[in-house]
């Protein structure tokens, strides 16, 4: 046990009359404190010019001489350039710092210097993968007759094109309708089904919980070909006996389920137990708390793990290969005969001789790339919204849902007064009037 | 005289105090509630169940004709004279994945340590995005690149790598003459050095978005105790992040390494399949079972399905025992990270 007494403090404001009996109280040290004055701005040690000119120094001196090792006099092959030039940055650089600074602060300098690179070098390689397919594609985009409605890329189909035909004939119509009927499939079962399994792994908990959501974990990786022969196995063997769309769907849902599960799992694991909480001391059960509570709390977390779920079903190839077939007609019916996707479309293309095969595949490839970027995009702007902040239209809708609300408890309040006085009145006495509650007093403007 | 009296805290006793068990009853609509997810999870269990249980039941046809040892120590795949095992897929499958994890290491850790460290505000949030969309990229988009553009730029440099280091066992190429001024590009593409790198490209982000999650959770306070000792920003990373991350990198290692050994498509675009053990990565030729499953699946006769079946089944058990050992690993070294708070 510990006392602690402050000295009473000179009082500003009249403190409880001090004349009166010695009343234990205790005096918060309030004192007569002279105004903030405003912090003089701190004394900031900028970086010295050496430091400053050593990193862009350092970048020339190596670029420059690299080029004069390979394209000027030849010394080494063009393709090392960029990599000798790197290599005499970090040679460079080290060098300028250590020229006034001591051992531990080089290393520290260059050390950051090469995580950077790290960095830079996986947005370039990035970059590069996706540009490198656009550039590829867009010689077919570029020779294609858009104008011609009706007979483009994306709207007709391989099935009166030979391979030997110019690039302006024939498209793709069949492969991005059958993409798109197959991830329909796929989302109609992934999305009820993923969501129901995230919400057991978070709301209703306990040790089987446990072990699903390991073994979800463990089926993130389970590999797409191995999906592929088990749909194989079950679905094309024992029931339908034929490659067709909606075996390929199947597949597809086999491989998102698990990634579609983990992203769920993790957005509902960050809804905050006081709203849980909340919920239910307001007497809603567990039901109607994740109904009203845990579900429009995640809503945008939940549309973007949607959202990343379908941009990894429309990518797959490797299960589509094994079990949907493959065709150059247009086939409508998924559940009958082959139905290709835009991968295994652009795949089958470039596994063709002709070189003008190879182009469509390509062209295919960044069709898939546009489709799978503006579901990254529109996944990226849904998530960017941080739970708890709403939009102006979200703000209108809930003070027009709230209002509702008023409208509804205010007529219930009616019914049970009207209640009340016909209780009062049959039985005299039995309700004492001051049972009754007070009049609302909130206004419409006070909800939101 | 005026004193305030602090409550004692009920420490001393804590570990004795239980909570009252309270009964729960839950009303109809939630039980419903509670069944129906508890269902669905049940389902998506049996999925997993019987993705191992039909691989099992096709496979044992194969399996049981050439015998377990056979299977496993066989290197043809010839299922029509009953002649085939895994011996050099799976060889290639781990080889492949070890190229990978070679080249991909250094770049997720340098791209993690970058995103939690170094990067600040606009670069960050850029840099987290391209992880992102680097995991969103189709594999088969990651195979074209490899296959047409990846491919051409390093035959130069698989050529310099076999004639200065192919003394390295590794490194040698079989029919290579350092001598002839023209070298035959031909003998160099479609290597496991090749497929190797491609897959790397695609198992970085998930490596690099297991590691950012575990450098991430390395105490604040722990940071600042080394900046105070003295430390530069590198002298903490490798005193307080990488120590703290340790779990965490090999967690996200170990699920690359999953990754790669079931990565199709980009493997199956790139090599040229051959059928026997051999280290050369740099020489034409190499193989996986999922590339391979993907290339022969066409023979309809039921028996070679089955050999199939019996490949995916290997590779189904090997990269569920790494992940299952991935995940204990990241999920002990979650449990203790924040400790210190």
């Amino acid at each position: 046990m510990m006392t602690t007494t402050h000295p009473a403090p000179p009082p500003v404001s009249p403190a409880p009359s001090s004349d009166t009996g010695r009343t234990p109280t205790t005096y918060l040290p309030r004192q007569a404190l002279p105004a903030q004055e405003v912090e003089p701005p701190r004394v900031r040690f900028g970086a010295s010019p050496h430091e400053r000119y050593s990193l862009p120094g350092a970048v020339v001196s190596s670029v420059s001489l690299a080029l004069v090792l390979g394209p000027v006099t030849g010394m080494i092959p063009n393709g090392w350039v960029p990599i000798s030039a790197f290599l005499l940055f970090l040679a460079a650089y080290a060098v300028l710092i250590g020229l006034d600074a001591d051992g531990r602060a080089m290393r520290d300098k260059v050390a950051q210097v090469m995580l950077w690179s790290a960095g830079v070098l996986v947005i370039t390689l990035v970059l590069l993968v996706i540009g490198y397919v656009f550039f590829r594609g867009w010689d077919v985009f570029r020779q294609v007759p858009w104008l011609d409605w009706g007979n483009n890329f994306i709207t007709t189909d391989m099935s009166l094109t030979g391979p030997l035909r110019p690039i302006s004939e024939g498209g793709v119509l069949h492969a991005i309708v059958g993409t798109l009927q197959q991830i329909t499939i796929a989302l109609i079962i992934t999305v009820p089904l993923g969501t129901a399994t995230a919400l057991f792994l978070n709301e209703v908990k306990g040790r089987f919980a446990r072990f699903v959501r390991t073994v979800v974990e463990a089926m993130t990786a389970l590999p797409s070909v191995v999906a592929g022969l088990f749909i194989y196995a079950t679905v094309i063997l024992l029931f339908t006996k034929q490659y067709n769309g909606f075996a390929a769907s199947l597949a597809i849902t086999v491989l998102m389920l698990p990634i579609m599960i983990r992203s769920a799992d993790v957005v509902l694991r960050l809804v905050p137990g006081n709203l849980r909480e909340a919920g239910l001391a307001l007497g809603g059960g567990q039901w109607a708390v994740v109904k009203h509570v845990v579900l429009p709390t995640v809503r945008s977390g939940l549309a973007t793990a949607i959202i990343l779920g379908t941009a990894h079903g429309i990518g797959e190839t490797a299960p589509v290969l094994l079990t949907a077939g493959v065709t150059s007609n247009m086939n409508l019916n998924p559940f009958d005969g082959p139905q290709v996707s835009l991968p295994l479309a652009a795949l089958e293309f470039v596994k063709a001789p002709q070189p003008d095969m190879k182009a469509r595949g390509f062209a295919t490839a960044a069709l898939l790339l546009i489709i799978v970027l503006i579901l990254f995009v529109l996944a990226r702007l849904i998530g960017g919204q941080r739970a708890g902040e709403v939009t102006p239209r979200q703000l209108r809708r809930r003070a027009a849902r709230s209002r509702r609300d008023q409208g509804r408890v205010e007529r219930n309040y009616e019914a049970i007064r009207a209640e009340l006085a016909s209780l009062r009145v049959a039985p005299a006495g039995a309700v004492p009037s001051s049972g009754a509650p007070d009049a609302p007093t909130t206004s419409p403007g006070d909800h939101r | 005289m005026s004193s305030t009296v602090l409550p004692d805290y009920p420490e001393a006793g804590a570990e004795d105090a239980q909570a009252r068990p309270i009964p729960v009853i839950h009303a109809p609509t939630d039980r419903i509630f509670r069944e129906i997810s508890r269902g669905s999870g049940t389902f998506v269990l049996a999925i997993m169940v019987l993705v191992g249980l039909f691989l099992t039941i096709n496979a044992i046809d194969a399996i049981s004709s050439v015998g377990v040892i056979d299977f496993v120590t066989t290197e043809e795949w010839a299922p029509e004279t009953n002649n085939f095992g895994i011996a050099a897929v799976l060889t290639g499958t781990v080889m492949i994945a070890v190229v990978a994890l070679i080249v991909s290491i250094p770049l997720s850790i340098g791209a993690s340590l970058f995103i939690t460290e170094v990067a600040t505000g606009r670069v960050k949030r850029v840099m987290t995005s391209v992880i992102d969309l680097m995991a969103a990229v189709p594999s088969l988009v990651f195979g074209l690149w490899g296959l047409a553009w990846l491919q051409n730029h390093m035959v130069p440099f698989a050529y310099w790598l076999s004639t200065y280091f192919g003394w390295i066992p590794f490194f040698k190429v079989d029919g290579a003459d350092p001598s002839n001024p023209l070298p035959d590009p031909a003998l160099y593409t479609s290597s496991t050095f090749i497929a190797g790198i491609v897959v790397a490209m695609m198992i970085v982000p998930i490596q690099t978005s297991i590691m950012v999650e575990s450098f991430s959770r390395a105490p604040q306070g722990e940071r600042e105790g080394a900046y105070a000792l003295g430390a530069t920003k590198w002298g903490m990373i490798r005193s307080v992040v990488l120590p703290f991350g340790k779990g965490g990198m090999i967690g996200g290692v170990m699920l690359g390494l999953g990754r790669a050994l079931g990565e199709t498509i980009a493997i199956y675009l790139i090599i040229s399949p051959l059928y026997e053990i051999r280290f050369n990565i740099l020489e034409n030729g190499s193989n996986s079972v999922a590339a391979m499953i993907a290339l022969r699946y066409g023979e309809a006769n039921s028996f070679s399905m089955s050999a199939l079946m019996a490949a995916g089944l290997a590779l189904f058990l090997l990269t569920m025992a790494i992940n299952f050992t991935a995940s204990t690993i990241i999920a002990r070294s979650r449990s203790g990270a924040d400790s210190e708070g």
